[in-house]
């Protein structure tokens, strides 16, 4: 296919030829083209199919405001739905294909819908397919959205990467035209820190699309100049192809830098696309106008076109819809756009506009009068005119440009809910209400259309801003610009049309909007969700001003009266992939590593996530198959005669102070001033409700030293309460916190032999005798011929065991030598599977029983309480509401039959009553298989439970009806004297 | 002596070393750490310690000097030569007469320098860090990849992170993708 | 939103974790004869303003300083920041 809509001139590289694809077919474009404009290029006009009806569609827009010209570009993992041929920037060897059609674009069968239209009104879906509502899930919903979809999903991973980042500025100045660059120009040589963002990959917005001249250089020569002198700016970062999201709290902002969009493949290791969070002390807007339609009979053919999108195509980018044209316009913007298509060589048949007293041209004809039909199935053939003199007349044509005014882009002055305010002199809302902190607005988009204005406007706006930041600021040398007043007489929709489109993504037409006005849906906002007028992913940039015109007139009220909707982020719709970034598959979050996990990894370690703690899960070895067989040994193994785990994840926060001793007696609900120094005591810490928060050990080093350990799920949230308590509580306590969790490697060496194995490698003048280091010993030794470290005579397993930490750096070589150490005692390393298992034996409660639901009472801990100081909880804990006489025990069950295994998140209920939740007697927290005495086991709260010991209760779980007998006995299984680990 | 080997964070026997396009990524493992704070109402005397310690005055909030950097209200990190102050939490406390608490931090923490001209072009993908602005000197703490780190202005071409010893795999790939990415 | 932190300056209220009213610094005396009911004032009765509220933020990923903040519910306006232990010696929670 030949480029036979090609124009002279325009600001493509026509050196550079770049071969394309669309729906299968091979063209050619240049350098600088968008898709869109090389399809147009190419004689194409048809790029899509609509919403509902599956109306034919091509570009209305040349910008992000489009709705129709949506594809699917590239192919394989990279297929990527809903872009806009308008925005895409052409590339060699780019393959786009239309969507919504089905088997072709110019063939598409379900434009019946089309023909079946009036069934397909206003809230259709609503109305239709509301009965049965199991239809809903399983007919309905598939049926439509297979009918009324856009894109399809390539549903393989992208094998693109993204990037977040962070970039600080006095002075964001959103849109690169003629406002923006003066300004960025004024602010950059005043010094300011700014940075300019423009969603085009070329700055300078309308001057690129414009034949004016500044001064004495053609619009874009200035544009292309000025943005070369603020890249020589240190101090100015210029970022184009990037769109500015969203205006958030206290002068943040979110941008999209699309960094490798316009290539085929990003190069290696670089980003497609960047989000940006940028930091600012000020905001400039000079993100300009769009342009909009008017309503008429089938004014959605390909080639009926907004007329500055004409307009840029043959100026920018050397391109045409078609070789006849007419014009529609309610202004004298529109008489612009035939003129520069009339200089370009293409014909104007007719300027039909809908003012009297309208400009008249010597090149073309000028009408006064309406458009009130259109012909041309695939693209527009010919137009109706029906005269204001009277009669009608067919003109023919292959494009048509319309223009119904512009309005200027307020959409980020109301992200932080600033209402726009409606300007009678242009026919227009401009910015109003609360702005976004720090933002000022300046150019088209504040209402100010002229070039002059824009560049004026820019330089002062930008002035005042560096004034206000204590910079001094002169006014650069602005060119002599184009200063022509705006001359409009607003004009929404031609009457008595059937079919006259407002929003042509969402296919809402007049008849609609006055639908939706007679079921009473009259707030705009009600007008949008019940039409979808506005909706998708144009947000009705082209649409929502004339949707809203048109309720105004039928409900009999000004347009300011009715008022907008309210625009909100992102401005353009946003790949998922890039709010994502790095946080993929496994760099979704970091990874904790303990010090033993390279050890772990050579011994075939099954691993688990704790948080993000990989723990060693069990130890598999050869000839075991199932997880319980290596569990099982682990825990056996220990019992009879030692094993190691690590338990570096718990947490350890550092304690000191002349009060350290003071502070602890408040965050725990038991005592610790009278502790001894080398001693070490179980805590409970309650929150100040009264529920169980943590729980753990304090370590007493020195009279003003303590080690405080917590669970490892809870050591950043116990960290935080510390320092509550420090900070804002008790101010002038003397304690010192600091975390030390990374700090210290630390092993838990449990087993009747774990004194002899501790023995081979604590240097020997410590005494590590029952009599010299018993239970609940703790202090600083050395081991291994002089390093320092700590141990703790404390026991989670209920066997003989102590807690041995070392500076991180030497945990991996001290769990190697205790092993080798360990070897004359068969020593076994376990996992967090045997910890489970050797803690439920012994009735120790661990996160799941600490659940944020149960106290210190249902714990079996109530007498821990004290009530001689004043600790945070104790009092709430007091409440009559958690003391009642049924409340909740933690004791222990065993199945009557021996064969039955004790499922986790089971309810009890009592024999012989129903099984409901009225009559819930408690549940199961923690179970497993108990290899010491061959079946499984469970403890869990029952209602009081602690006089209940020897009821047999029925164990229930409605979900996967488990439905069996356990016994109620003793939450201590193995050991409950406790002989062993004070041996 | 003991016989213990030590690993570095990032779980080899020797600190790990990349280069791409004239910047340095380098694993520090040489450096020991202590915390210290002041004891309540001895706070002048604590910041006199670290004067001592270190031979330049405590720094102030999110400064750092060639062996410190400030960690909260009267809270400092002291850094040291490894090799000769492995017990820097000890030495320390036998001079702070009850001035201060003294933490053994040196194992709490991995670190890692980068080298280079457009360091502010890295970190920029990395954290909320103003890098463009840091002149030698600064100390920030803040985030990075959810990691809390630190980030020590040694100059403008010399940063370190100091991050959580734990997740040191995956800081060290966050900061190798983003040297990758932003070079 | 951005917290103008006392000692560092404006920070990022991402590096922040949350806690809730500035009242809860006001902890009653556990062991006044009282206590009980003045404890379920403060853990459970709290001001909801549509407006000025003084809240608690934990600067985690930053100095671990407790912050009161004063900041309007309805436009997110920081009027005032504060360290908390500042306010609470104020405030009489000294010991």
């Amino acid at each position: 296919m030949t480029q036979k809509n090609r124009l002279q001139g325009g600001l493509i590289d026509r050196s550079r030829s770049y071969t394309f694809r669309f729906d299968g077919k091979t063209m050619t474009g240049h350098a600088g083209d968008t898709l869109a404009s090389a399809l147009l290029a190419n004689g194409v006009r048809l790029m899509g199919r609509s919403f509902k009806y599956h109306r034919p569609r091509g570009p209305l827009t040349a910008g992000s405001e489009e709705p129709n010209a949506i594809v699917e570009l590239r192919e394989g993992a990279r297929q990527e739905p809903n872009t806009r041929a308008t925005t895409a920037e052409l590339f060699d060897g780019l393959v786009a294909r239309s969507q919504n059609r089905w088997p072709s674009l110019a063939f598409d069968a379900l434009s019946v819908n089309d023909r079946l239209s009036s069934f397909f009104a206003a809230g259709f879906y609503y109305k239709t397919f509301m009965w049965p509502a199991a239809f809903w899930e399983k007919l309905y919903e598939p049926m439509i959205r297979r009918a009324a979809g856009l894109g399809s999903l390539s549903l393989q991973d992208d094998p693109d990467s993204y990037d977040k980042g962070f970039l600080h500025c006095d002075l964001l100045i959103t849109g690169a035209g003629p406002a923006g660059l003066a300004a960025a120009l004024t602010a950059g040589e005043a010094g300011l820190r700014v940075i300019l963002a423009d969603e085009d990959y070329v700055m300078g917005g309308r001057l690129n699309a414009e034949t004016f001249s500044l001064g004495d250089m053609a619009g874009h020569d200035w544009a292309a100049q000025t943005v070369a002198r603020l890249r020589s700016l240190p101090n100015v970062r210029v970022m184009p192809r990037t769109t500015v999201l969203g205006a958030f709290d206290h002068g943040i902002y979110g941008a999209v830098e699309r960094v490798a969009d316009h290539l085929a493949v990003p190069e290696a290791g670089k980003p497609r696309q960047i989000l940006w969070r940028i930091y600012t002390k000020r905001s400039l807007l000079t993100a300009g106008a769009l342009e909009r339609p008017i309503a008429f009979e089938n004014n959605d053919r390909p080639g009926i076109m907004l007329a500055s999108a004409l307009r840029a195509y043959a100026n920018r980018w050397a391109a045409t819809p078609a070789q006849r044209v007419a014009i529609f316009t309610n202004n004298d913007d529109g008489h612009r756009t035939a003129a520069d298509l009339h200089a370009k060589g293409v014909k104007v048949a007719a300027v039909i506009d809908t003012r009297p007293g309208q400009p008249v041209s010597t090149d073309y004809e000028v009408l006064q009068g309406e458009i009130i039909d259109t012909a041309g199935r695939l693209g527009l053939t010919r137009i109706t005119v029906r005269l204001a003199k009277g009669g009608t007349r067919e003109i023919e044509c292959g494009a048509l440009g319309v223009s119904g005014g512009w309005n200027p882009n307020v959409s980020l002055t109301c992200h932080q809910r600033g209402r726009p305010v409606w300007e009678e002199g242009i026919a227009a809302f401009v910015p109003g209400g609360t702005l976004p902190d720090g933002m000022t607005v300046a150019g088209a988009a504040q209402g100010l259309f002229s070039t002059h204005a824009a560049l004026t406007s820019g330089a002062e706006a930008a002035a005042q801003i560096a004034t206000d930041l204590g910079h001094a600021a002169t006014k650069p040398d602005l060119p002599q610009a184009e200063d022509a007043p705006v001359q409009i007489t607003p004009f929404w929709h031609v009457t008595d049309a059937k079919r006259a489109w407002v929003d042509q993504q969402n296919d809402v037409t007049a008849k609609d909007v006055k639908l939706a006005h007679q079921e009473n849906f009259v707030s705009v906002e009600h007008l949008k969700r019940y039409t979808t007028l506005g909706m998708a992913t144009d947000q009705g940039k082209t649409s929502n001003m004339a949707g809203l015109a048109i309720m105004a007139e039928i409900a009999g009220k000004t347009i300011p009266e009715v008022g907008t909707t309210m625009f909100r982020p992102p401005y353009t719709p946003t790949a998922m992939g890039v709010l994502a970034g790095r946080s993929r598959g496994t760099d979704f979050r970091p990874v904790r590593k303990t010090p033993s996990h390279t050890w772990a990894e050579e011994q075939g370690a099954v691993f688990v996530e704790v948080g993000n703690w990989l723990r060693a899960q069990w130890f598999p070895r050869k000839g075991e198959t199932t997880w319980r067989e290596s569990v099982d040994r682990e825990v056996l193994q220990t019992r009879k005669s030692v094993g190691i785990c690590d338990v570096t994840t718990l947490g350890k926060i550092d304690v000191q102070g002349t009060d350290a001793a003071a502070f602890l007696n408040r965050i725990y609900c038991n005592g610790f001033a009278k502790l001894a120094v080398g001693r070490t005591r179980y805590g409970l810490m309650l929150r100040e409700d009264g529920i169980a928060m943590d729980d753990g050990t304090a370590a007493r080093l020195a009279e003003d030293h303590f080690v405080v350990t917590t669970t490892t799920a809870n050591a950043v949230s116990v960290y935080r309460h510390m320092e509550f308590v420090r900070q804002c509580l008790f101010p002038d306590m003397d304690v010192q916190l600091i975390s030390t969790t990374e700090a210290w490697a630390q092993f838990s060496v449990a087993g009747p032999n774990a004194r002899k194995l501790l023995q081979k490698v604590v240097d020997p003048e410590f005494d590590l005798s029952n009599e010299g280091f018993p239970f609940m010993a703790c202090g600083e030794i050395t081991i291994c011929g002089g390093l320092r470290a700590r141990l703790f005579r404390i026991s989670f397993s209920g066997e003989l065991a102590y807690e041995i930490a070392v500076p991180t750096r030497y945990g991996d070589a001290l769990i190697r030598r205790l092993m080798r150490e360990g070897q004359e005692f068969d020593v076994v390393a376990y996992g967090t599977e045997a910890l489970g298992v050797m803690r439920i034996e012994k009735g120790h409660a661990a996160g799941n029983e600490l659940n944020g639901t149960t106290t210190a009472l249902n714990l079996g801990m109530g007498r821990m309480v004290s009530q001689a100081k004043d600790s945070i909880g104790a009092v709430l804990s007091r409440r009559e509401g958690l003391n009642e006489p049924v409340a909740l025990k933690l004791v222990g069950f065993k199945p009557v039959d021996p064969t039955h295994k004790v499922p986790a998140g089971s309810h009890l209920m009592t024999k012989g009553a129903p099984v409901d939740a009225a009559h819930d007697q408690g549940y199961v927290t923690s179970a497993c298989y108990s290899p010491n005495l061959g079946h499984h086991i469970a403890i869990g709260y029952l209602k009081s439970g602690d006089q209940r010991l020897g009821e047999i209760v029925r164990l229930v779980s409605p979900l996967t009806g488990f439905d069996h007998d356990v016994e109620v006995v003793s939450a201590h299984f193995v050991d409950p004297e406790g002989e062993r680990l004070r041996a | 002596m003991h016989d213990l080997i030590a690993l570095t964070p990032l779980g080899a026997r020797d600190p790990r070393r990349d280069h791409h396009l004239g910047h340095s990524l380098i694993e520090v493992t040489d450096v020991a750490l202590a915390s210290v704070a002041a004891r309540l109402g001895r706070e002048a005397d604590a910041a006199a310690l670290v004067a001592t310690v270190t031979g330049a005055e405590a720094p102030a909030p999110a400064r750092a000097t060639a062996s410190a950097f400030w960690m909260g209200p009267d809270q400092w990190m002291v850094e040291a030569p490894f090799a000769t102050h492995e017990d820097l939490a000890r030495q320390i406390t036998a001079q702070a007469n009850g001035a201060a608490s003294v933490t053994e931090q040196t194992d709490a923490w991995c670190r890692f320098d980068l080298k280079g001209d457009r360091l502010a072009d890295i970190f920029e993908r990395l954290c909320n860090a103003d890098l463009r602005r840091f002149t030698g000197g600064k100390a920030v703490r803040t985030a990075i990849e959810h990691l809390g780190c630190f980030l020590i202005c040694r100059s403008p071409t010399h940063v370190s992170v100091i991050g959580p010893r734990s997740s040191a795999g995956s800081l060290h790939h966050a900061l190798l993708t983003a040297m990758k990415s932003a070079l | 939103m951005i917290i103008n932190h006392p000692l560092l300056g404006p920070r990022d209220a991402a590096e922040f974790v949350y806690k809730g009213d500035a009242a809860l610094i006001h902890r009653p005396d556990g062991m006044a004869p009282d206590a009980l009911e003045k404890f379920i004032d403060y853990g459970y009765l709290r001001d909801n303003p549509a407006g000025e509220h003084r809240e608690l933020w934990f600067h985690e990923q930053g100095d671990r300083s407790w912050l009161v903040v004063t900041r309007n519910t309805l436009t997110h306006e920081i009027t005032s920041v504060e360290l908390a232990r500042d306010v609470a010696r104020r405030e009489g929670r000294s010991k």
